[in-house]
C-alpha cells in the first residue's frame, strides 16, 4: 500500500460506531477529492468504498494515528492538517468539500486506534526499533526453547522465567513513570549500576504484572540503602534473605493478599514482587549462591518473600505509619529474615497470657542461650490479635511487654548452664539481658480469620548497627 | 527467532560473532589443518597444491590427535601466523 504524497487519507477501524457513521462521507469525499481510505481492523470496512487494509497497523503507527476515525491532508509528502473523530465543520473545511454528511449529528467524538491498543504498541514500537531501550539485546537460536534457553544462561532460581521479550519489557515500564534509565543503586556483590529498565527486565522474568513494578522498584531501592547491609545479607553463611512487607493502598489495588496463607503460595502479585527482588539481585548484582551467597542452609523464602498487612482488619496502626510513612501512602519494609516459626496458643484468654507466649516463643529465637540475639518480625494473626484488641492494647503497650518479657536473668546465659556449651556470658551476673535491641521486633497483622496461630520471622544474627536494619521506603508510582 | 534483553549487569559477553568471511583469498596467508583423520592429509596436499598454484603462501597444520581439541598452543600458533584456515575435518 502506498499513501498519496499530496492528497487526502482517512483512517478508520469497522470495531468504532463514529467510523461507521462516517461511511457516507468517506464515500463521497472519495468521489469528490480521491480520499484514500485505511482501514485498521475489518478488511472488508468500509463496505462500497475502496480502501486498503493496514492489517499490520505499520501504517497508523507511522503516521502517528492515536483516534479513529482520522482525516489528514498531505502535501509533497508532508502532513499539513489533520482532524480526527467527525466534526462536519473541520471535515469540509479540510477538504473544502461542502454539505459533507446529510443527516449526521455536527459531531461525534472518534474511538481509539487500534494501533495504540495495549500489546499493540509495544510490538509497533519493536518492529519500528522505538523501544529506547538500553539492554544488550540477545537472539535465541531458532531451534532453542525460550524457556530452556533462560536455564542455560544462569538466569533462573531455579524454576522457569518468562522470557523478558522486548515487547514484556516495554509493558512492564508502563507501569511506573520514572525513567527507565533512572540508575536506583549499585547491586551487591558486583555493585553493578541497577537502572529501571534492569529491573523491569527482572520483573518481567519473575512473572510480574507492570502495576506491580513500583513495588518491585522500592524493595529494591530499600535493600540497597546502606542501613540494610544487603551484601553482607547475600553473603552470610546464615538463613537470611530479604522479606518484603508492603503497607498502604497499592496492596489492595495490585490484589496482594494478607488474609489467609498470607505467607504462602497461590497469589501472583505476593510471589513475583519478592522473586523479582532476588532476581535483581542475582543476575544484576551477581549473588549467587555457592558463590558469593554463602548461605549454609539459606530459607525457601529466598525464592520470594513478600507480605502484604492486613491495615483494613487490624486495630493497630501499620507497620509503614510506625515507622514515619504518612498514612495513605504506600510502602515497602524489608527486613533481613528467614522462615517461619509459629507461636501456638489457642488457650490464652487474657493479652498477659498471651504477651507471655509470644516472649517464651521469641526467647528460643535462634537459640535460648544466644543474647542478645536477632531482630525478629511478629506476624500476629486475627484471632490473637482479638485478644489484645479486646483488651485495650495498643501496639505500643505489646511492643513495650515484648522487650521486657523477653528478658532473662544473666546467669541462665552462661556457657555450659542447662548442659549447653552454647551462650554467653557478655552481661553481668545479677542483671537481666535482653534478647531484642530497641527497635529490633517489628509487628504486622495479617493471616486468614481463623486459627490462633501467629509467627515469628527470625532475623540475622548480625542485626542493627553491626549488620542488617529494616529500611522502609515510600512506593514511587 | 525470540530476542530477549540481558538481565544482568551486561559484564560478560552474550555472544561473540564469527568473524566476516573474506571476500576473496587474496594476499592472505592460508593456513591448512590437519585434524589426524585418515587421509586428512591427502586431501590437504591437494588443497595446497591449488592454492600454490594460485600464488598464495600456504602454511601447513597438525593435531596430534583428532580425539582432543586443539592444544591451546597450537592455535594460538595458527591465529598468529596465517589470516584463514582451512580444515580437512573428516575421513
Amino acid at each position: 500500500m502506498s499513501l498519496p504524497n499530496t492528497g487526502w487519507i482517512a483512517i478508520v477501524k469497522r470495531d468504532c460506531p463514529t467510523c461507521e457513521l462516517t461511511v457516507p462521507v468517506l464515500a463521497a469525499l472519495r468521489e469528490a477529492v480521491g480520499l484514500t481510505v485505511v482501514t485498521q481492523d475489518d478488511p472488508a470496512f468500509p463496505e462500497n468504498v475502496p480502501h486498503d487494509y493496514d492489517g499490520a497497523l505499520d501504517i497508523s503507527h507511522g503516521l502517528k494515528i492515536e483516534v479513529v476515525p482520522t482525516l489528514l491532508k498531505r502535501e509533497n509528502g508532508e502532513e499539513v492538517a489533520r482532524t480526527y473523530g467527525w466534526d462536519k465543520a473541520e471535515w469540509e473545511k479540510l477538504t473544502g468539500v461542502s454539505g459533507l454528511g446529510e443527516g449526521l449529528p455536527e459531531m461525534r467524538p472518534g474511538c481509539g486506534a487500534k494501533n495504540v491498543e495495549p500489546g499493540i504498541l509495544e510490538e509497533l514500537k519493536v518492529r519500528h526499533g522505538e523501544t529506547g531501550l538500553k539492554s544488550r539485546k540477545i537472539g535465541l537460536g531458532s531451534a532453542e526453547d525460550e524457556i530452556e534457553a533462560l536455564f542455560d544462561r544462569g538466569w533462573s532460581d531455579g524454576l522457569p522465567l518468562v522470557p523478558p521479550t522486548e515487547a514484556r519489557v516495554l509493558r512492564m515500564l508502563s507501569g511506573t513513570a520514572r525513567d527507565p534509565q533512572e540508575v536506583i543503586g549499585r547491586v551487591p556483590s558486583d555493585l553493578a549500576e541497577c537502572t529501571v529498565e534492569k529491573v523491569a527486565i527482572n520483573a518481567v522474568m519473575a512473572g510480574c504484572k507492570p502495576e506491580y513494578l513500583p513495588v518491585v522498584l522500592s524493595a529494591v531501592e530499600a535493600v540497597l540503602e546502606e542501613p540494610f547491609a544487603m551484601h553482607g545479607v547475600l553473603a552470610t553463611t546464615m538463613y537470611v534473605g530479604p522479606v518484603v512487607v508492603v503497607n498502604g493502598p497499592i496492596r489492595r489495588a495490585i490484589g496482594m493478599n494478607s488474609k489467609g496463607n498470607a505467607l504462602g503460595q497461590g497469589f501472583r502479585a505476593n510471589a513475583t514482587i519478592g522473586r523479582a527482588l532476588q532476581l535483581v539481585i542475582r543476575n544484576v548484582g551477581g549473588g549467587r549462591p555457592q558463590e558469593v551467597d554463602r548461605a549454609t542452609l539459606g530459607n525457601p523464602g529466598k525464592f520470594t518473600y513478600c507480605i502484604a498487612e492486613d491495615e483494613e482488619g487490624s486495630c493497630w496502626e501499620p507497620l509503614a505509619t510506625e515507622r514515619g510513612v504518612p498514612e495513605g501512602k504506600s510502602a515497602v519494609t524489608v527486613f533481613a529474615g528467614y522462615g517461619l516459626q509459629g507461636i501456638v496458643d489457642q488457650k490464652s484468654r487474657t493479652p498477659e497470657s498471651l504477651a507471655q507466649s509470644f516472649a517464651e516463643s521469641l526467647k528460643a529465637l535462634q537459640h535460648v542461650k544466644l543474647y542478645p540475639g536477632a531482630d525478629a518480625l511478629v506476624v500476629i494473626s486475627p484471632e490473637h490479635e482479638r485478644t489484645f484488641r479486646e483488651a485495650g492494647w495498643s501496639k505500643a503497650k505489646l511492643y513495650e511487654e515484648l522487650y521486657a518479657r523477653t528478658q532473662v536473668p544473666a546467669e541462665q546465659l552462661m556457657p555450659g548452664v542447662g548442659g549447653i556449651a552454647e551462650g554467653t556470658s557478655a552481661f553481668a551476673p545479677g542483671t537481666m539481658a535482653r534478647k531484642f535491641r530497641d527497635g529490633g521486633l517489628m509487628i504486622v497483622r495479617a493471616g486468614g480469620g481463623a486459627g490462633m496461630f501467629s509467627g515469628i520471622i527470625g532475623g540475622w544474627s548480625a542485626s542493627g548497627e553491626k549488620g542488617s536494619s529494616p529500611v522502609t521506603k515510600e512506593v514511587k508510582l | 527467532m525470540t530476542t530477549i534483553l540481558d538481565p544482568t549487569a551486561e559484564r560478560s559477553v552474550a555472544a561473540r560473532p564469527r568473524l566476516a568471511r573474506p571476500e576473496s583469498l587474496e594476499g592472505l596467508k592460508v593456513g591448512l589443518l590437519d585434524i589426524a583423520k585418515a587421509r586428512g592429509d591427502v586431501f590437504l596436499d591437494r588443497v595446497e597444491q591449488r592454492l600454490t598454484e594460485r600464488g598464495l603462501e600456504v602454511k601447513r597444520y597438525a593435531k596430534p590427535t583428532n580425539t582432543r581439541p586443539a592444544p591451546t598452543p597450537l592455535y594460538q600458533q595458527i591465529a598468529t601466523e596465517v589470516d584463514v584456515v582451512i580444515e580437512a575435518l573428516s575421513d
